[in-house]
């Protein structure tokens, strides 16, 4: 099976790896970069678990072939905290109870990034849109919802990491 | 087995490779393809991939948009030339899902999605190949799946005058969750009645289909709950929905009429 070579920047960090033909960007992530924080749920793009940012826009990495991110920006959740400074997001996160099984989190925290970046002040309609394909079984919603929100009112969205 | 990955610069370069080789299959934003490689779909072992701007384009046409195959989801609800699709891209998935769906890969989509596909359906959308051969869409569904395959450069619709094109998605999960029942509808009237009408559904058969049915039913009508009733009692005349995970056929046989009505009265 042939290799080909890949740079983008994973969280700020150059990257440069050899992905398979038809290798998805999940699996380079996790398996080549050594970040674990997307995860593999469904590999059908049902989910959400692996949801990352590409240039800022959120992407789903199983869904997407590892080698058409050359020359990209990539953003991942183990890119949020800075140090033991958690990202607003994570803060809410925590407060507010939006994990319990924690599956969800990553694609979660990602999804709602990309939401308070465009739009620092969204209404709970918009969470509610923002999230709309990442799938949580076990908080029934509420308190990532209330998380968010939550995350845009203590000024996440105007935090530019 | 391994899968081997070709880039082209055009969509022409593209197309040829797609001619000439039948387990070679085109990767527009990958909710599809790479979908089917997760899954080991062992029916074809070559994606093929074209970095064409003009896949990425919309552009008005006279009284058409041209639509490059290429164009997310996320870009039809950027575009204001765009704007009566905002509903119907806005149904498909998530975010994420909208920033990597393409409107060429939905005329792919097997059931129940293609919500795009019903929409285009009833807006006479003309689909053009790469190589310039051009179909409408109906007919292009009908051929889909022949080898050889081509490779869809773009489609285009008619920009419809306001309140002539309707559009419902039917699911059981809000806000977003696989279509039960799409429904599209282009009712233009005259006189108060309706001629001419094109009714399409997705998630009610193997692929989305226009209703000749309720297409006769509703010619002459007035657009009013009395008026539509005849279009009603014909909702599933002639198809014969699937049963799946979300509903089985008798249910949304029962429920069709349900949303059709509110398809045409409040869509």
């Amino acid at each position: 099976m042939s290799k080909k070579p890949v740079q983008f920047t994973l969280n700020g960090d150059n990257k440069a790896v050899f992905v398979e033909d038809g290798q998805n960007l999940l699996d380079v992530l996790r398996r080549g970069v050594g970040d674990l924080s997307p995860k593999y749920g469904c590999g059908q793009g049902t989910c959400g678990a692996c949801t990352v940012l590409i240039d800022g826009e959120p992407h789903l990495s199983c869904l997407t072939l590892a080698e058409t991110v050359e020359g990209r920006s990539l953003s991942s959740t183990g890119g949020l905290a800075q140090g033991a400074d958690l990202h607003p997001l994570q803060d809410a996160f925590m407060r507010h109870f939006a994990a319990q099984c924690g599956f969800c989190s990553s694609g979660m925290l990602m999804a709602a990034k990309a939401l308070l970046d465009r739009n620092p002040n969204p209404s709970r309609d918009e969470v509610v849109e923002a999230i709309s394909g990442n799938i949580c079984r076990c908080t029934g919603y509420e308190p990532i919802i209330e998380a968010i929100l939550d995350a845009a009112q203590s000024g996440a969205g105007r935090r530019s990491a | 087995m391994s899968i081997s990955v070709k880039t082209f610069a055009s969509s022409a370069e593209a197309a040829s490779a797609l001619s000439g080789d039948r387990t070679a299959r085109f990767m527009g934003g990958g909710t599809l393809i790479m979908r089917a490689v997760n899954e080991g779909d062992q029916s074809f072992n070559t994606v093929v991939l074209a970095n064409d701007a003009a896949l990425k384009q919309v552009q008005p046409q006279g009284d058409r948009l041209i639509i490059g195959a290429g164009v997310t989801m996320a870009q039809i609800l950027a575009s204001r030339d765009l704007d009566f699709l905002h509903p119907v891209a806005r149904a498909v998935g998530g975010p994420a899902i909208r920033n990597m769906a393409t409107v060429g890969g939905n005329l792919f989509a097997e059931h129940p999605y293609g919500d795009m596909t019903a929409a285009l359906l009833v807006l006479d959308c003309q689909v053009t190949l790469a190589g310039g051969q051009s179909s409408a869409l109906a007919d292009f569904l009908r051929d889909r799946d022949r080898e050889p395959r081509g490779l869809v450069a773009s489609v285009s619709v008619v920009r419809p005058q306001s309140g002539v094109f309707k559009f419902r998605k039917a699911s059981r999960v809000k806000p977003k969750g696989v279509s039960l029942m799409t429904v599209a509808a282009w009712v233009p009237q005259s006189g108060g009645r309706i001629s001419g009408a094109r009714i399409a559904y997705s998630s009610m058969g193997p692929m989305p289909m226009r209703i000749a049915a309720v297409e006769q039913a509703l010619e002459g009508a007035t657009l009013d709950e009395t008026g539509i009733s005849n279009a009603l009692a014909a909702a599933t005349n002639g198809i014969e929905p699937p049963t799946d995970a979300i509903a089985s056929s008798w249910y949304r046989k029962e429920v069709a009429p349900v949303h059709l009505k509110r398809a045409l009265l409040e869509g």
